[in-house]
């Protein structure tokens, strides 16, 4: 294990008080110079990086309402200093949104505004160093950007909007995070984050098929490339092989056979994941949704449905349209991205699939709201849907559901700890600290209720808590898939 | 009478730098693009609902009442008081003064003492608040101490010093119509006069900037249809 102790779980979580430097030496690994050509942009740190940087500081304040209003407007109120997982779970108070902000927003009122040019001291302008892009790095790359804090600002502001355009100077000057780069450079070489080849998604999909045969006894299909298919299914290629989303897969292709659905997986996009919206990066967002409207186009689908995927949904949702679209030549009876969720809660709601809650007596449940989903996106064009929908099917689906405590659900989710860009190994101690209040949450229905299971609709929420479980004492495999838990109560058959 | 019309000069700029400050940068945040559809949600689905969430954001705060109970009374305590010391001010501006502002002179003058216990509470939590002591600024106190200086100066000729109120008036009246009166010989409405001034002037380059602010966050006033209506603007449009 690492060298750093897992925070102690609080009977009565209270605001802790702040260290300073606590988190200072934590920073994921630069990118080496073919990610970062990769992505676009300079191998190392170029040799006139302030220059640069200013430049493109002043080029994203221009292009972006909301970086120049939150920017400007903070009045330090405080509200937000203690919303933040990562302030709650490691104590540096440089992880307290308002201060993260500060880092970026101290070098703009330097170069950008009266009071900073010729007030620096007052306001608190810095000029900017190397030690303050360093400190950028280290500081930008502890936000997930979960957008908690945008909840509580009583101007709106979301850190997470400052982070993408500090991560994106960093990349324009050189000093790149490698785990986001390398990803994005394997997304735009073969389709996906995990660099699969087409030979090799076909085989893990085969495979899939016969367990699925081997488990139900039915002939559950898990299609590549079909052509005509009505629905295209984008999904984080995590499904195809990381436990427990896999078993989300098996769910999804139950209830598309069940169903009586026509789909198909593109081995051209075989990945929801748009890790460019974490760095910020507006060419290689549009570049990377582009791969879908593609596909959709070759294969001739008439509907586009994505998988479990938090930051996925966000850029579906609330991007795919401006970035990719009109999609006109997609059926219009059905909105366009629809989220897996909204698919089979249809279908339960039009009675086209039943379930048997039995099946799950042995399951305990509590949800876990994603924060891209939860603060980020809607479901079933209801106010607050993107809450109701998933709650719905794990009600329909078992007898046993429990939510955890109000301040931390819904609107008011924790992070994982592993969002935005940060499930990476060489961020291990920031991934436990930041999954702190979750886990304290949780920790709570596990005593009170004997909940055994928790069901996330997010790609980086299950392998990240299967990976912090353990430091907080719980079992790795209570994390599950939304469509494992329904997949195991759909009644199958039937409908041949 | 030298001062008094330095004084009235020194208004007109502070005006005009005010004006001209704001309205610039309204106008900037009004044409620099919002590319991508970004509101927090849950967000309103429709029009009608975005203006109702920035009602409750401007008359309750209601994002901060969510955030912090302390924070949110000092904070709501200051504004609400201000809005009414704002309002019962227009008796200097208007002849014959407008029935309403009659109707809440007796609340405007105890709106100070609000406005003081507001910003006195706000002040407290820079010093005894860790985290509020760490995100604050030498900035951030001095605007705390200029709005103080103002609601005291002020509270203080309500309630304390006498000042000549007519006299007040007929500066006030005569800066209005370009024919300048004299300004009753007071020490504290001078000092008054001169931060109100003071805090026009600063308003533009300050963070006081959160009041126009507010209406253009995009994570507040964008409806959530991003489905439904395309949504293109800056480089998203390109």
């Amino acid at each position: 294990m690492a060298d750093f102790e897992t925070p102690a779980l609080r009977e009565y979580p209270v605001i802790p008080v702040i260290v300073e430097g606590a988190m200072a030496h934590s920073s994921p690994y630069v990118a080496k110079p073919e990610h970062q050509e990769g992505v676009g942009f300079p191998g190392e740190l170029v040799e006139n990086w302030q220059e640069v940087a200013i430049k493109k500081l002043g080029e994203l304040v221009d292009g972006s309402r909301a970086l120049r209003v939150f920017l400007d407007t903070c009045v330090k109120c405080g509200a937000c200093t203690d919303k933040c997982h990562y302030y709650l779970g490691t104590q540096d108070p440089l992880n307290m949104p308002v201060a993260r902000q500060d880092l970026l927003r101290a070098v703009y009122r330097r170069y950008f505004t009266f009071a900073g040019k010729y007030f620096p001291k007052l306001v608190g302008a810095v000029d900017l160093t190397k030690e303050v892009l360093d400190q950028w790095y280290s500081y930008f790359h502890q936000c997930s950007q979960c957008r908690r804090c945008s909840v509580f600002c009583p101007y709106g502001i979301d850190t997470a909007e400052i982070s993408m355009a500090a991560r994106e100077i960093l990349d324009v000057v050189g000093v790149g995070q490698k785990y986001c780069n390398e990803i994005i450079t394997k997304l735009h070489k073969i389709g996906n984050n995990l660099g699969l080849p087409e030979k090799a998604l076909a085989n893990t999909l085969e495979g899939l098929e016969e367990d699925i045969k081997d488990d139900t006894g039915f002939d559950v299909r898990v299609p590549l490339d079909v052509k005509g298919a009505d629905v295209l299914l984008i999904t984080p290629s995590a499904d195809f092989f990381a436990e427990p989303h896999i078993d989300g897969l098996i769910g999804y292709a139950k209830v598309f056979h069940q169903a009586g659905i026509s789909w198909t997986v593109s081995s051209y996009a075989s990945e929801a994941a748009n890790f460019s919206m974490f760095i910020g990066s507006s060419d290689n967002l549009k570049k990377v949704a582009m791969r879908i409207r593609q596909a959709a186009l070759e294969l001739g689908v008439k509907r586009i449905v994505v998988g479990e995927c938090g930051h996925a949904w966000r850029v579906a949702y609330s991007f795919w349209n401006t970035l990719i679209g009109p999609f006109d030549f997609l059926d219009k009876d059905f909105p366009v991205p629809q989220h897996i969720v909204e698919v089979t809660h249809d279908l339960l709601q039009r009675g086209a699939i039943k379930l048997d809650k039995e099946a799950n007596d042995h399951r305990r449940i509590t949800f876990h709201d994603s924060c891209n989903v939860a603060r980020a996106s809607n479901m079933g064009n209801i106010p607050g849907g993107q809450f109701i929908l998933p709650r719905e099917l794990l009600k329909a689906s078992a007898n046993n559901f429990f939510d955890m405590a109000p301040e931390t659900i819904h609107q008011n989710t924790f992070c994982c700890g592993g969002g935005g860009g940060l499930l990476t190994d060489d961020l291990m101690e920031l991934r436990v600290k930041g999954a702190l209040p979750r886990m304290e949450a949780l920790h709570q229905v596990v005593s009170e209720h004997d909940v055994n299971t928790m069901v996330a609709i997010c790609a980086i929420c299950k392998t990240q808590f299967a990976k912090v479980m353990p430091y907080y004492d719980l079992p790795m495999s209570m994390i599950t898939s939304l469509h494992e838990v329904l997949g195991d109560a759909l009644i199958m058959g039937g409908n041949d | 009478m030298t001062l008094s019309v330095v004084y009235a000069l020194v208004f007109y700029a502070a005006v005009i730098i005010f004006a001209v400050g704001v309205g610039r940068k309204i106008y900037i945040y009004a044409q620099t693009p919002a590319p991508l559809k970004i509101p927090t949600a849950p967000a309103p689905l429709t029009r009608t609902g975005v203006v109702w969430r920035i009602l409750k954001e401007i008359t309750i705060f209601e994002s901060l009442f969510k955030s912090n109970k302390w924070i949110w009374i000092f904070g709501w305590l200051f504004h609400f008081g201000l809005l009414l010391v704002l309002l019962r001010h227009l008796r200097y501006f208007t002849e014959p003064v407008w029935f309403w502002v009659d109707l809440i002179q007796p609340f405007g003058k105890y709106a100070s003492l609000a406005m003081i216990a507001g910003l006195g509470g706000l002040w407290a939590r820079r010093f005894l608040v860790d985290r509020v002591r760490y995100i604050s600024s030498l900035s951030d106190h001095l605007m705390l101490v200029l709005l103080l200086a103002i609601a005291i100066s002020g509270a203080a000729m309500t309630f304390f010093v006498n000042v000549d109120i007519v006299g007040l008036k007929s500066f006030v009246m005569g800066m209005m119509y370009f024919d300048f009166q004299a300004l009753p010989s007071s020490v504290i409405l001078l000092i008054h006069l001169a931060m109100v001034m003071l805090l026009l002037v600063v308003f533009p380059v300050s963070k006081l900037l959160h009041a126009p602010g507010l209406f253009f966050a995009p994570t507040r006033n964008q409806v959530d249809d991003a489905r439904k209506k395309r949504h293109t603007q800056g480089w998203s449009a390109k």
